[in-house]
């Protein structure tokens, strides 16, 4: 890997090799900023009959070269670095780095020895490094150990991470767990010609006896213990194990990477790795707390940053297409239908349902399935939220000191670190929400199914650029940052939405919004009702506008500093605006059949989400 | 992108088929280049390593871990039977015995010092790869299996259930657009790969599982029905280990949709002849649809037999299936491709195409949302 210095890096070029499409970037220092000059994608081609990465990959940048007029490749096709520009003759890149989940991302498998502790952290060091969990394996998790040894066996994993026991804790355990993955003898999903990467992760007394039982069988790698005490976790060494051995074993098997591996400047990531990455560089940055998703056509990904603590989860069988029927089974039909203010046939709807899992490329033609379809992404997005907040815990197992005043507000311990009133950002990406006709849709989405509390930015990352600018913040900070905020958001406006409960048309609170300009708007919101105020893009910096907002919440109504108490703060605008949601948290659309429809007509109507026409049926 | 439109199934009257047929693990190909088979036919066959049993020995003697390889009877990488003494521990001059017995017949894996346990491995699991395909062996691949080639006609379907199996073309309803239903279904279906209509109902599944019919190829199955004879829902397309005692292949979708004319024929110009079919489905990276092979008569060697890929795209003039509502399961010809974008009734903009109807009539429809038929 070549020295680069950040400030010779002029033209940066970036790819991100998903499962099946090839995504390119090109950045150019415009002036003092870094800006997204084009894009372009062209087809994987990792699987027959192409088998080799570096096609696509090519094909993308051919496709960033003819756009921006930059001449990129050789005639050996290499790419060009350094970047030489003269005139109006653009050459090269200084800078090439690249992402990929292409081959089915990095399938792991991890253990321990409490479910809930030691387990669990492993879990959260694999999920952190971008990988998918395809089981967690522990003492406790009520399976008989030739149960667990049959799993092993049969999932071929593309490398385990073996964790259990703080430090000078058990080893008996640990070492038990171990001679189950030697008993099964695992090989690697990739290839039949190494062994299985295995990281051992735990008390650092059983690392010899770890060594015995498992060096013969596996490719083993030890690392610092990822629960050193029940109160701390340390996840780092293992995440950054989990780099390397993505890097040498499982990208190197894959046709293609060791070619892609030695164009690159900087080691190729798994992406959600670096979606990741970039979005606990944005929260520590502007010190706020963030969550994303990414709702694909098998998987969700959802990440969070909260009181400085990134977590990712993903939801293996939630998704649009190939998984759109496991979302309908999972949510059930009622759930899924509550969204849609119109009738529609039971057992049509569930063919309709199977025949986009075995097409899964098609796409709504009419409105009507376009409705359809974002109901379900509604419930797809509302089932991996819940399990991410189960998943984004503080640490379980913690003795916790508690004062006479804890004692009447007990919690069991392990509760989640998501809080919605605190949340500043809510991000969202994937094809349903970056691709929806109208912003509106992909704002309403998002506020139906996270349900933000308070004040809440939303906004769509349209072309999926997190990726390319999580690996881009490892070299250069600065740019991955302007280029995020300038061009990879897309700023739907602010959510604001008070917490509370009260009877339907109630008033629930007081607004007035100072609008640039000199224009006020203000009024009152009332129970099950939302509204639309304008407020779009500064013209001269493409940046969101800003308002001053004065938020009077009734009794019983928290827009963030407690029942009741008003608010004077700033907030932006963005495509859909400002949004008062006056629907009250928690809010389901109401059970009766006339009155959902109703709401849903007015809310879809406030928001201008559908044609009018179409709500009617 | 390369295509904006799903590449079609394929529905071929006659061509070079090849199967690879490959053990799980390495082990011994029976056939060589040359050998003539039938779908029973087995071609390699290997044996895997035995399940492992657990056994905590140093919780049964009650002694320390450490202490377990001094107790064992039986070495590490020996024999043993079911029910056989593999520890011992003798205390009070030999007048108290303790005894750790196997639970399984097999071999001592592993003995451990740190945790007591003894990992005992079971017999070795006979597996075989039959040749799936009537046709000949053209090719063996050291230790690990084979490819089968035969001359035959080819039918893609877009979902199936169950796996490999084979027999006689049957069809038993009088179109493509009947559904079959049980009544169709008599007991010389027995053996059989059954042809029906525009959909398989559950009762004419389960009737075609009573009587003993090997297979069910079908326009379309209902979701519901697919629910009743599964027993749970499909939520991610990855098929073809169901054990239902029959193999489905369903050529169009979900619902009630009449079997593309072309298939049909070919399948009823066949009737009488010996059909391999294979429900496995599996859509992800890396695509496996559902599949009948009817093997023909003649040298795979011979001139044109060679395998032709079409992928001649779509123009004017292709005949296309539609894959989405409003206008699902139609069948008609592309009329026209206009280049740029076309805003839908969803108001998305997208690439679209004019398709022209058997009856004449014309609409527009995005081109993700149609099916080249492929000859």
């Amino acid at each position: 890997m070549k020295e680069i210095k950040p400030e010779d890096i002029n033209v940066i070029l970036a790819t991100d090799c998903g499962s099946t499409t090839t995504k390119a970037i090109l950045i150019e220092k415009v002036g003092d900023e870094y800006r997204l000059i084009v894009r372009g994608e062209a087809p994987t081609t990792v699987e027959a009959p192409f088998e080799d990465v570096t096609m696509g990959v090519l094909n993308a940048v051919a496709e960033v070269e003819e756009l921006s007029g930059r001449r990129l490749l050789d005639e050996n096709h290499k790419i060009i670095s350094p970047s030489k520009d003269e005139g109006d003759k653009k050459e090269g890149t200084d800078i090439y780095v690249s992402t990929s989940s292409a081959g089915g991302g990095l399938q792991m498998m991890v253990a321990g020895v409490v479910r809930s502790m030691t387990a669990e952290s492993a879990e959260r060091a694999a999920l952190g490094a971008g990988a998918i969990v395809m089981d967690v394996i522990a003492s406790n998790d009520k399976r008989l150990p030739h149960e667990q040894i049959e799993r092993i066996r049969h999932l071929r994993p593309d490398m385990i991470l073996l964790s259990g026991g703080i430090d000078g804790g058990t080893i008996t355990h640990v070492v038990e767990i171990a001679e189950l993955i030697s008993g099964a003898d695992p090989r690697p999903r990739l290839g039949s010609g190494y062994n299985l990467p295995v990281i051992y992760a735990g008390n650092k007394d059983a690392r010899e006896a770890i060594k015995e039982t498992l060096e013969d069988k596996v490719d083993l790698g030890i690392v610092d213990n990822i629960r050193p005490v029940l109160e701390k976790e340390n996840l780092l060494p293992a995440r950054e194990k989990i780099h390397d051995l993505f890097m040498e074993h499982v990208m190197a098997q894959a046709p293609g990477y060791s070619k892609l591996m030695e164009w690159t400047d900087v080691p190729i990531m798994p992406t959600p790795g670096a979606v990741g990455l970039i979005m606990k560089t944005i929260a520590d940055l502007e010190d706020i707390e963030v969550l994303g998703v990414d709702i694909g056509g098998a998987t969700t990904d959802v990440f969070s940053v909260f009181q400085g603590v990134f977590n990712r989860t993903v939801s293996a069988n939630l998704g649009m297409s190939y998984s759109v029927s496991n979302v309908f089974a999972e949510a059930t039909l009622p759930m899924v239908m509550r969204w849609v203010p119109f009738d529609m046939d039971e057992r049509d709807l569930r063919n309709r349902v199977k025949n986009k899992m075995i097409r899964p490329t098609t796409i709504p033609q009419s409105m009507q399935e376009l409705i359809f379809e974002q109901a379900i992404a509604k419930e797809a997005l509302r089932l991996a939220f819940i399990q991410h907040k189960n998943f984004a815990t503080v640490l379980k197992g913690v003795q916790q000191q508690r004062t006479i005043a804890d004692a009447f507000d007990q919690k069991a311990g392990g509760e989640t670190l998501v809080n919605m009133m605190t949340l500043n950002m809510l991000i969202g990406s994937g094809g349903v929400l970056s691709h929806a006709p109208r912003r509106q849709q992909a704002a309403m989405m998002l506020i139906d199914a996270f349900q933000p509390e308070g004040i809440t930015r939303l906004a769509v990352d349209s072309i999926f650029m997190m990726p390319q600018l999580g690996v881009l913040s490892q070299v250069h900070a600065k740019a991955a940052k302007e280029v995020f905020d300038k061009d990879c958001l897309i700023h739907l406006g602010t959510c604001i939405a008070p917490v509370g409960e009260t009877k339907p048309g109630k008033p629930v609170m007081k607004y007035r919004f100072e609008l640039p300009g000199g224009k006020t708007e203000q009024g009152e919101l009332k129970a099950g009702e939302m509204i639309k105020i304008d407020l779009g893009f500064d013209p001269d910096t493409d940046l969101p506008l800003k308002a001053k907002a004065v938020l009077e919440p009734e009794r019983g109504f928290d827009v963030g500093p407690g029942k009741g108490s008003h608010l004077e703060t700033t907030v932006s605008g963005g495509v859909s605006g400002l949004i008062l949601d006056g629907r009250g948290r928690p809010f389901s659309p109401p059970e009766n059949n006339k009155d959902r429809v109703e709401s849903l007509i007015q809310w879809m109507t406030a928001l201008n989400v559908y044609n009018e026409d179409a709500l009617r049926g | 992108m390369a295509h904006s439109y799903t590449p079609g199934l394929k529905v071929t009257e006659r061509m070079k088929i090849t199967k690879k047929r490959i053990l799980p693990l390495k082990g011994d190909v029976v056939v060589k280049v040359g050998d003539k088979v039938e779908p029973d036919t087995v071609v390699a066959r290997t044996d895997l390593p035995g399940t492992v049993e657990p056994l905590n020995v140093a919780n049964i003697l009650g002694v320390p871990p450490e202490d377990v390889e001094d107790c064992m009877v039986k070495k590490e990488g020996d024999q043993i039977e079911k029910g056989e003494t593999i520890a011992l521990n003798k205390s009070f001059f030999g007048l108290f015995k303790t005894e750790a017995k196997s639970k399984i017949s097999g071999s001592i894996e592993s003995v451990s010092s740190v945790t007591g346990q003894v990992l005992l491995r079971g017999e070795p699991i006979p597996v075989e790869v039959k040749a799936y395909l009537q046709g000949e062996v053209v090719e063996t691949i050291e230790n690990e299996g084979c490819s089968i080639s035969t001359l035959g006609s080819f039918v893609q379907g877009i979902f199936g259930v169950g796996g490999e199996t084979h027999g006689t073309i049957k069809i038993v309803v009088p179109d493509n657009a009947t559904v079959l239903e049980d009544k169709h279904i008599g007991e010389d279906c027995k053996g059989c790969v059954v042809v029906g209509g525009s959909m398989a109902t559950a009762g004419a599944v389960k009737r075609a599982i009573s009587v003993g019919a090997a297979g069910i190829v079908a326009g379309g199955i209902s979701d519901k029905d697919l629910r009743e004879f599964l027993g749970y829902d499909i939520g991610v397309a990855i098929t073809g280990n169901e054990d239902l005692g029959v193999t489905l292949v369903v050529t169009e979708g979900f619902g009630e949709i009449a079997m593309a004319q072309k298939t049909f024929d070919l399948l009823k110009s066949k009737e009488g002849m010996m059909a391999c079919i294979n429900g496995a489905t599996q859509i992800r990276a890396g695509v496996i649809r559902p599949e009948v092979v009817i093997p023909l008569a003649g040298d795979i060697h011979e001139a044109g037999a060679e395998e032709v890929e079409t992928t001649a795209g779509l123009e004017v003039g292709s005949p296309i299936r539609v894959i989405r509502q409003p206008y699902f399961g139609q069948i008609g010809t592309v009329s026209g491709l206009p280049p740029a974008l076309q805003q839908l009734d969803s108001e998305s903009k997208a690439r679209v195409l004019e398709v022209e109807f058997q009856e004449g009539k014309k609409v527009i429809i995005p081109r993700a949302n149609v099916e080249l038929i492929e000859g």
